[in-house]
């Protein structure tokens, strides 16, 4: 979860806004939902404070749940503070985010500056961040663990003509401690077993390094609507290659905003992940989880948001408001994940499918 | 791809960063023509609080991670 700090453009503070939203995802017998708060408001000529609270409320019947444990439900809070400050072309900001749930608490440190150049066509953005992260585990009050984790940026957002922008992100992500999930288990062959295999627990390296190079090229087209296309390319030392690449649109139509999106993502499996291994700890790492394993995920959006507050008819001072509602809908094919939940012998068991939905409604206030 | 070749990539990135120093570049858009970029549908990011749950979403579900332009936090969703 992210709390944005900084704008695209240097020399100019983020609007101040409220923001109530209302998320909900449902899929793989997972519902999760819940609010995120936003509010930000500008403190001077040269200071824009921000907050966010988030909620996760989760209830979670998953596959992995239903094969090695049992349905639960669990919570998790976030709250972030941050600020920026600007002086003539250079913005520089801080964040502070804090989650907490009954087995994971999770800290979050950033800092970021953005330099305006050529004439505010260019802005220019590093940024860095450093988590601390808590593991612990339901089943065991005594286990505790820690991760770190470090991201280093450089973005560089660039005014191309007068109708196209694009933006340049390269982030190195590094992370080192307990990376794994203390409740998942991986599974091996087991003659002695009547399903003919058994199960054990996960073991990870214990450090991560991710680099990622993301691009986004926006098109204002003659008849006020915008195209956007946006391309990913990820690699990690767990050898998981990636391509994500989406195309969407946005329509305008009076006080109503429709826009559309599709999404494709495709990435290879860690090098410690099986779906069976052929033995009690046969390799040095070990894990199962489907996230790390071969997949191609589609996603299609659909949105739309209606401006009922505007500058002629603004309330008080709420120059503009907008209600909103997306839906996505998120399906995920597996190539190397077996659906344990059928009854198939060994060896033949289906391969498995996620299909979620994913819905926000929110309300925007400018001020 | 390698941290070498990713990095290989950097440095045009670091380069051009380089020549902002340099004053000899006018801007081929002028401040009066950028009124279509200005338009509120041509914000980057429209909705930050919506993009950040999205993105969330996307980070529990898959395995690749970062590269759009945001500091990240931490949850145990794996």
């Amino acid at each position: 979860m992210l709390v944005l700090s900084g704008s695209a453009l240097a020399g100019v503070l983020p609007e101040d806004r409220v923001d109530v939203l209302y998320h909900l995802y449902q899929g793989d017998g997972i519902e999760i939902d819940g609010p995120s708060i936003l509010v930000r408001k500008q403190a001077g000529k040269n200071i824009s404070m921000v907050g966010n609270y988030y909620v996760d409320m989760v209830s979670s019947a998953s596959i992995d749940v239903i094969t090695t444990a049992s349905p639960y439900s669990e919570e998790r809070k976030q709250w972030s503070l941050g600020m920026d400050y600007l002086r003539g072309n250079t913005t520089m900001s801080v964040s502070y985010t804090s989650s907490a749930e009954s087995d994971f608490d999770a800290t979050t440190y950033s800092f970021s500056v953005s330099q305006d150049m050529f004439g505010d066509l260019t802005t220019l953005t590093l940024s860095y961040a450093l988590g601390d992260d808590i593991v612990g585990n339901s089943n065991d009050p005594t286990f505790e663990s820690e991760n770190d984790r470090q991201h280093y940026g450089i973005g560089v957002t660039q005014i191309l003509t007068r109708n196209m922008v694009a933006s340049l992100n390269f982030e190195t992500i590094t992370d080192e401690g307990f990376l794994n999930n203390p409740y998942r288990l991986v599974r091996f062959l087991d003659s002695g077993s009547t399903s003919g295999y058994s199960y054990e627990q996960e073991l990870y390296p214990h450090t991560r390094t991710s680099n990622a190079l993301g691009m986004r090229v926006k098109y204002y087209l003659p008849y006020r609507a915008a195209l956007e296309g946006e391309y990913r390319y990820f690699t990690d030392t767990w050898d998981i290659e990636s391509h994500t690449a989406s195309i969407a649109y946005v329509h305008p139509l009076g006080p109503w905003t429709f826009s559309a999106k599709y999404r494709y993502h495709d990435q290879t499996s860690a090098h410690f992940y099986r779906d069976l291994f052929a033995g009690s700890e046969a390799t040095n790492f070990r894990g199962r989880d489907k996230e790390l394993s071969s997949l191609t995920s589609h996603t299609s959006m659909l949105g739309v948001s209606y401006e009922f507050i505007s500058a002629a008819n603004a309330w008080g001072f709420i120059k503009k408001g907008t209600v909103n509602a997306s839906m996505h809908q998120l399906n995920i094919n597996y190539h190397d994940f077996s659906d344990l939940r059928s009854a198939a012998t060994i060896g033949n068991e289906p391969l498995y499918h996620l299909d979620a939905d994913v819905i926000q409604l929110f309300f925007s206030f400018w001020y | 791809m390698t941290t070498r070749h990713c990095c290989r990539l950097l440095l045009p990135l670091l380069l051009f960063a380089g020549l902002a120093g340099c004053s000899g570049i006018e801007p081929w858009v002028k401040p009066y023509e950028r009124g279509n970029l200005a338009d509120p549908i041509m914000a980057l990011d429209v909705d930050p609080v919506s993009s950040a749950y999205v993105q969330h979403v996307f980070e529990g579900r898959e395995g690749a991670r970062g590269g759009e332009g945001a500091s990240g936090g931490g949850c145990g969703c794996n």
